[in-house]
């Protein structure tokens, strides 16, 4: 079942103009998917993994859409090579929405290892890097949507437990 | 025949198509033999030629031709799956497969021993099929261009490279004039 926070996001997603996403799925995005759905403004084409999806999201960026992709922090594992010689090398600009797994609240302690590297990767790899931890964090979510597009990068919105718990 | 004289092959046939073509030796053959704007050239990335391909059929309406290798579907096996249940109309699937990594020194791939990647793209859904030898494959890829039909095309080619320089335009000159040919 969806929540509102799950149809504030996705209404931010169209007031910016995306109109593709491709993602795989976890639980905490779950709600998020099922409005994407919902929604005829994006067309949404599931991927088997990440670098694949990613892959899409170039295709339809040279194709004149707005791509972005919805996945867990674990895939930073799977992606580290697409992001740099693809995304980055050829300036095309794609934010990943990001179930930020392993942090406090986390019921599954081997989400936890990948979350330890997180912000690291992320950090390496210089990618503007956004947490949403509160609610009232994710007001903030059309102005980094608008960012990306301006500056032609990757950008990382990280949500974490803390933030899907207390969201509406 | 080899991969860069079916590349010669094709050249007649594209058109106005788009073309995304793989890395390594497919983008420098390609770019040797005839460079265009409406080619877009993978410099890295192995394995997403596919993917790169289908969705650029599906944000836009030209006819759409990406230039993959066995190789490389191989890294990206799961993209048939994804092809196959969101068929573009106006997207072209060329495996030219030579049956190696002819990038790194022609190892052979599992497609020159029991794999049929043929059989692998019908197994996942996709409805058109067909595998050719490297002499058909200009003529089936000229109507396929022109068919409102998703096709994958499997040509089956002898390994080998041609000596070509590597590419050095710069990524973000190859992206921007190809953005410029898909919105021409």
């Amino acid at each position: 079942m969806s929540k509102n926070i799950d149809q504030k996001i996705v209404n931010d997603l169209v007031s910016q103009g995306i109109d593709f996403v491709t993602s795989v799925p976890c639980k905490q995005l779950a709600g998020v998917l099922e409005v994407i759905d919902q929604t005829p403004a994006i067309r949404h084409v599931p991927s088997n993994k990440e670098d694949e999806g990613m892959g899409l999201c170039a295709g339809a960026y040279l194709g004149g859409m707005r791509p972005a992709i919805i996945m867990q922090n674990t895939a930073l594992g799977v992606v580290v090579n697409t992001l740099s010689t693809l995304i980055q090398f050829y300036h095309m600009p794609l934010p990943m929405l990001i179930s930020y797994r392993g942090e406090v609240g986390e019921k599954v302690a081997c989400q936890v290892e990948m979350a330890l590297h997180t912000k690291a990767l992320l950090a390496q790899l210089h990618i503007p890097t956004y947490h949403f931890h509160r609610p009232e964090d994710a007001d903030e979510l059309p102005a980094i949507l608008a960012h990306t597009q301006m500056c032609k990068k990757p950008t990382a919105i990280l949500t974490d437990a803390s933030f899907w718990g207390a969201a509406q | 025949m080899i991969r860069y004289d079916v590349l010669k092959t094709l050249l007649p046939v594209l058109g106005d198509s788009l073309v995304v073509c793989n890395i390594g030796s497919p983008s420098q053959e390609l770019a040797s033999l005839s460079d265009r704007p409406a080619n877009f050239y993978m410099l890295g990335t192995m394995g997403l030629c596919s993917s790169i391909g289908l969705g650029l059929a599906m944000a836009q309406p030209k006819p759409v031709l990406a230039i993959d290798g066995d190789g490389s579907v191989l890294t990206n096996m799961a993209t048939l799956a994804t092809i196959a249940n969101n068929p573009a109309g106006n997207f072209v699937l060329l495996i030219i497969d030579n049956g190696s990594y002819g990038s790194t020194g022609d190892q052979p791939t599992y497609a020159s021993g029991k794999t049929s990647l043929a059989a692998v793209a019908t197994a996942c859904g996709c409805e058109t099929v067909i595998e050719c030898s490297a002499e058909e494959t200009a003529s089936l890829v000229e109507t396929a261009l022109v068919n409102d039909q998703m096709t994958i095309i499997v040509s089956k080619c002898e390994s080998g490279n041609v000596a070509v320089p590597v590419i050095t335009t710069d990524p973000v000159v190859i992206a921007h004039r190809f953005m410029e040919e898909v919105t021409r």
